[in-house]
């Protein structure tokens, strides 16, 4: 038995065989009954009750949209207009923004119905969950292993069978990993393709929104609503929006998927590698072709990313100085001690650490050694990924170099946490779309395949993804928990 | 090149972190393994190549000066721990 897809509700919804009302019931229940997990900041039940009906309204009025009913989560990064929006940190507790995100603007419109913000590594900034102020998530095939971050309470609401989809944001592979480690499908939309505006910002030349989904068929509906240009984001791209629907069902004879050498390496383990080499071979069977390729700079690919990340990270974070809004330390008795207690008391140790890093690859003297070095060696990085894709379409590769790893089992490293992300920084340091697509199990944990395609060729992406959706059935298992 | 309990504070003066005197050089250690870590990149023969800023390698475009965001001053004014008069407050400055 698998859950229902979006576009299976939407169906439903449109012949008021339910309302959008009992999904939102339902919905809420779900989250309820699911706490343990520790998946929402907040839940927004009056918010949800309130935007079902309105979706009801307009179900019966004949104008809904494929999405106008369905529940959904939001990271809690996205600014929603009245509801709390805390980035998972102490700093941000008690922020609720007075305006939408344009993303969250897009989904309302649309008569999404939010159901609650999903839990996060602190102000995105991990790959387990388990920098969050609100305690750890926990992965819905196994409790007692991480989610995947950052955005890991929206992936472990959408594998739980909470809500069908989530949004979530990808800065270094938050969208992509946590995807992976669920069982579900996670697309990391080209840089700028999805606006930043009221996202807040980690790395902001780095930073993408995106979708989380059981299916590549549901992150298609739910790309088509939050692409696009806008004028409030000043890195916003005008690129044409494709019709990614249109697109699912395109055949894959003669398509080229390249294997860089280096995703299947040292670091991958062997089962992890066994099981998408699997994966790759249902891709063959559709007609595709396998041709191994080199990226010649991707060893460079992670010492970059934790050089440009936590430079943009120490800037951007620079306006928590407990004056305008947010968390203020007890007591201040000058404005220097209001600072640094204020930002002292208000971060975590993850982001402290990196704004001290970024502070420093920034400061003189070692601005030319760290931080220009690092953008020197971006330009190799995204030059090799050209170099491949005049070779084939797309490439492909484990998102991750292992299954889901337990609580607790890395968050004193910071280093064997970065390591984590060996697959999935540099398609953010080249802005390039990439998907993670359920591809089997290990021992009861999901894998996930990585595909990456160039810039604005997301429905190649999706194509891809779901023409192998459609061939098995990985994407549609789902742990216990979701059918309790 | 490795940073001791005095750049550390140093840096955490720069990034207004407090930081207590005692947690200085377990926090230099940490520091000097991410350093290290993305010292890595010293090594890389990558002189004379063009830095990359945006990802797609574009520039930021204008926009049009005109009046584009309505007034939510009483909005965000709020938000703050602290306002009078739509002034934020903050200890004194000036003595």
């Amino acid at each position: 038995m698998s859950l229902p897809s979006v576009a299976q509700l939407a169906q439903d919804l449109s012949a008021r065989r339910i309302s959008a009302r009992e999904l939102a019931e339902e919905s809420l229940a779900r989250a309820e009954k699911n706490q343990a997990l520790n998946v929402f900041v907040t839940r927004c039940e009056n918010v949800a009750l309130a935007a079902a009906s309105a979706a009801d309204v307009r179900l019966a009025a004949g104008n809904a949209g494929v999405l106008t009913g369905i529940p959904f989560a939001h990271k809690d990064i996205f600014c929603t207009n009245g509801i709390r929006t805390s980035c998972g940190s102490r700093m941000l507790d008690n922020f609720v923004p007075p305006y939408d995100a344009t993303v969250s603007h897009q989904l309302n419109d649309a008569g999404a119905v939010l159901i609650g913000k999903t839990n996060m590594d602190e102000f995105a900034m991990g790959s387990s969950n388990e920098s969050s102020f609100y305690g750890p998530v926990k992965n819905p095939w196994d409790t007692t292993r991480v989610p995947g971050g950052s955005s890991g309470g929206s992936a472990a609401a959408v594998a739980a069978g909470i809500v069908p989809f989530a949004t979530g944001t990808d800065t270094g592979g938050s969208i992509r990993q946590p995807a992976a480690f669920c069982g579900i499908t996670g697309l990391k939309p080209t840089y700028g393709r999805v606006s930043r505006l009221g996202m807040i910002a980690f790395a902001s030349s780095l930073d993408c929104g995106g979708v989380l989904a059981r299916s590549a068929e549901d992150c298609a509906h739910v790309l088509s609503a939050i692409a696009g240009f806008d004028a409030g984001d000043p890195t916003s791209a005008s690129h044409a929006v494709d019709d990614y629907l249109s697109a699912l069902n395109r055949p894959l004879a003669g398509l080229r998927i390249g294997l860089p050498r280096v995703y299947f390496g040292a670091g991958i383990a062997a089962d992890v590698g066994t099981v998408v080499h699997a994966a790759l071979a249902e891709l063959e069977k559709l007609g595709a072709v396998l041709v191994n390729v080199d990226l010649l700079h991707a060893d460079l690919a992670i010492p970059t990313y934790y050089v440009i990340a936590p430079a943009e990270a120490s800037s951007n974070l620079a306006r928590y100085d407990g004056v305008r809004y947010g968390y203020r330390c007890a007591n201040p008795t000058s404005l220097e001690d209001l600072y640094t207690r204020t930002r002292a008391e208000g971060f975590g140790a993850e982001v402290k650490r990196r704004i001290l890093v970024g502070t420093y690859v920034l400061s003189a003297g070692y601005y030319d050694a760290y931080y220009l070095r690092a953008q020197r060696a971006r330009r190799l990085i995204a030059n090799d990924f050209n170099t491949a894709f005049a070779q084939v379409d797309v490439l492909a590769g484990p998102t991750t170099p292992t299954v889901a790893f337990k609580l607790g089992e890395k968050s004193s490293d910071p280093l064997a946490m970065y390591a984590a992300d060996i697959n999935t920084v540099a398609m953010n340091l080249a802005g390039l779309p990439a998907i993670s697509v359920p591809a089997g199990f290990s021992n009861g944990l999901p894998v996930g395949l990585q595909l990456i395609a160039p810039a604005f060729a997301e429905a190649r992406l999706l194509n891809i993804a779901h023409r192998l959706q459609q061939a098995t059935d990985w994407h549609a298992r789902s742990p216990e928990i979701a059918y309790g | 090149m490795s940073i001791d309990s005095t750049t550390v504070r140093q840096i955490a003066h720069l990034a207004r972190i407090g930081v207590a005197e005692q947690q200085l050089p377990a926090l230099a250690a940490e520091l000097n393994g991410v350093l290290d870590f993305v010292g890595q990149l010293a090594a890389a023969d990558i002189g004379g190549i063009e830095p990359l800023a945006h990802p797609l390698d574009e520039t930021l475009r204008l926009r049009d000066d005109v009046v584009s965001a309505i007034d939510q001053r009483d909005a965000f004014m709020r938000l703050a721990p602290d306002a009078q008069s739509g002034l934020y407050l903050v200890p004194k400055v000036i003595e």
